[in-house]
């Protein structure tokens, strides 16, 4: 019992900070710059630029590889004289219904799939059938059921946003918390109630992603889309802009419907989804 | 066992209810008639081991699963499904609306249940929140807040929705022991305030008879009714709440020789 000593016991007053050294230091202003994220990504876009433009030098072809300040300059030529903004309008317009039908369709599919058992088995064997095929396939069948022309596209934009967007709804509908339903039917909220006002805000992280990856797929199907055919009543959009150019072997303007298309989705990646996320997501803490 | 000498109607009134619940493979029988009713302000505490049926119990008189066999009736009213007049609060912290502040949380439930709209929700709202004293968080949303503070939030919210019976499964158990002990304090200084009527299920003993004036024991598989006991009034001598405590624990365990019971 009496193996250990009697030890005294110890009682401190932690001291006040400034009677030592550091506790904070301020990082230098490099440390502070580095830490930008944006400031990291324009450097290193700054660097790829610098890279091609070089290389283009180089090569000295404009056939094969125009060099970026050309394709700047056709780049602003083509906004000045308003083709290239006419263009991107038109790819819009098509992709926004294109999007939104897509976007209502899954909503219904979802709601049938979460509120009935054969809704379920429905959206399962939809999206296990159609999710893989690529939408760009079925052109050839759209152009002749709706002929040239917005609904063909409309058609294939459809068949790309819907399957991914659906797929995420659903599993984000799945894995809310039965707590939460419990919650929910707890105000008295049943059937379509408790879908808009608990299911979807709570899985809404969920639904966010499908629409940020149906959105890149229907971009990127509209322009593929638009390459094959893309005038439709004397009115093209960018797909058919770098067709034409190519066509025309101007190929400055070729890189300038890309950097166009390539900025588009970038705005829409970095502003109009970013946005939504710090509103909603990242403010209600369900994602960092 | 059941004092019905001049006693008004109770409440919440459970005759013979079993229930049972079915997994990928077995029927699962979680309570076997069971009778108890709760009179108005009761502090009325289901208490049992794991697996006695307690939460089972309160998501039936929730509405949320039917029973099998006899009835549940709130005011001589046979409860078929949820509703707000039986308000829950859940053991799990994530039971407020992640995308709503913590006064629109409480808005929200006053609203959507069709009980108050507009100017009048937010008052009562405001009005609950101070009472767990919240009001400097009001519009912070549930991601910022603490275990015990979310906890806190769940209860304004089932307060102030005036149900006729506040169900509160587990509520304080996954917090930390002081918190818990602070919980258990509040929660007994807002019956004090408005003596709102709750049904409480807890597995701890200590817990039940600080909190409850009256205590179910269950046993376990499937949970039947071992005993319906008096709790004791709160500042009782120590010495009186650990007699009661042991008489408790030995009725719960009798015919287990060695239980570990962790509070």
């Amino acid at each position: 019992m009496s193996e250990t000593a009697l030890r005294p016991e110890i009682v401190q007053t932690p001291r006040g900070a400034q009677d030592f050294g550091i506790v904070e230091k301020p990082l230098t202003v490099f440390e502070r710059l580095y830490n930008q994220a944006w400031l990291r990504k324009t450097f290193l876009i700054a660097v790829l630029l610098v890279v091609w433009e070089l290389y283009a030098r180089h090569l000295d072809n404009p056939l094969l590889v125009p060099t970026f300040t050309d394709t700047i300059t056709a780049w602003w030529e083509g906004i000045a004289s308003g083709v290239l903004p006419d263009r991107a309008w038109t790819s819009l317009q098509v992709l926004a219904i294109g999007f939104s039908t897509g976007v209502v369709l899954a909503f219904i599919l979802t709601v049938l799939a979460i509120t009935t058992r054969i809704g379920t088995d429905f959206l399962e064997t939809m999206t296990a059938m159609f999710n893989p095929l690529p939408a760009i396939a079925l052109l050839p069948l759209a152009l002749i059921w709706f002929g040239l022309g917005v609904g063909s596209l409309v058609f294939v934009l459809v068949h790309s946003v819907l399957w991914a967007v659906a797929l995420n709804t659903h599993a984000g509908f799945r894995g809310v918390s039965q707590t939460l339903r419990m919650v929910g039917r707890n105000y008295g909220l049943s059937g379509l109630s408790l879908v808009l006002k608990i299911l979807i805000p709570a899985a809404f992280p969920s639904i966010l992603a499908g629409l940020k990856i149906g959105w890149a797929f229907a971009w990127r199907t509209l322009i593929a889309a638009e390459l094959v055919f893309g005038v439709a009543s004397g009115k093209g959009g960018l797909g058919w802009y770098i067709f034409e150019s190519k066509n025309e072997l101007d190929i400055p303007e070729v890189f300038a419907g890309l950097l166009t298309i390539i900025m588009i989705g970038l705005l829409v990646e970095n502003v109009v989804f970013r946005t939504i996320e710090i509103r909603t997501v990242r403010r209600w803490g369900m994602q960092n | 066992m059941l004092d019905t000498t001049n006693a008004p109607p109770p409440l919440l009134d459970v005759r013979g209810v079993t229930l049972q619940y079915k997994t990928r493979d077995h029927l699962v029988t979680a309570t076997y008639r069971v009778d108890f009713s709760v009179q108005r302000s009761d502090r009325f505490i289901l208490l049992g081991p794991s697996g006695c049926g307690k939460s089972t119990l309160l998501k039936a008189v929730g509405g949320y699963m039917a029973p099998t066999e006899g009835e549940i009736q709130l005011k001589g009213q046979r409860i078929t499904r949820p509703g707000p007049d039986r308000m829950m609060v859940f053991q799990e912290f994530d039971q407020l609306l992640p995308w709503k502040t913590v006064r629109q949380n409480v808005v929200f439930a006053l609203q959507t249940s069709g009980k108050l709209k507009g100017r009048a929700a937010d008052e009562k709202a405001m009005q609950y929140i101070e009472k767990v004293h919240l009001a400097r968080f009001a519009d912070a949303y549930p991601h910022t807040l603490s275990g015990g503070m979310k906890q806190r939030v769940a209860i304004a919210r089932g307060m102030a929705m005036e149900p006729d019976i506040l169900l509160m499964d587990e509520p304080f158990a996954a917090l930390d022991a002081l918190t818990r002990q602070r919980m258990q304090e509040e929660l007994l200084m807002l019956w004090d305030d408005t003596k709102f009527t709750v049904l409480f299920v807890t597995h701890s003993i200590p817990e039940a008879v600080r909190i409850g004036n009256r205590i179910l024991l269950l046993s376990p598989h499937p949970g039947q009714v071992k005993a319906e006991i008096n709790s004791l009034p709160p500042n009782t001598d120590r010495s009186v709440v650990a007699a009661l405590e042991a008489r408790i624990h030995g009725m719960l365990f009798a015919d287990r020789v060695e239980e570990d019971e962790h509070v």
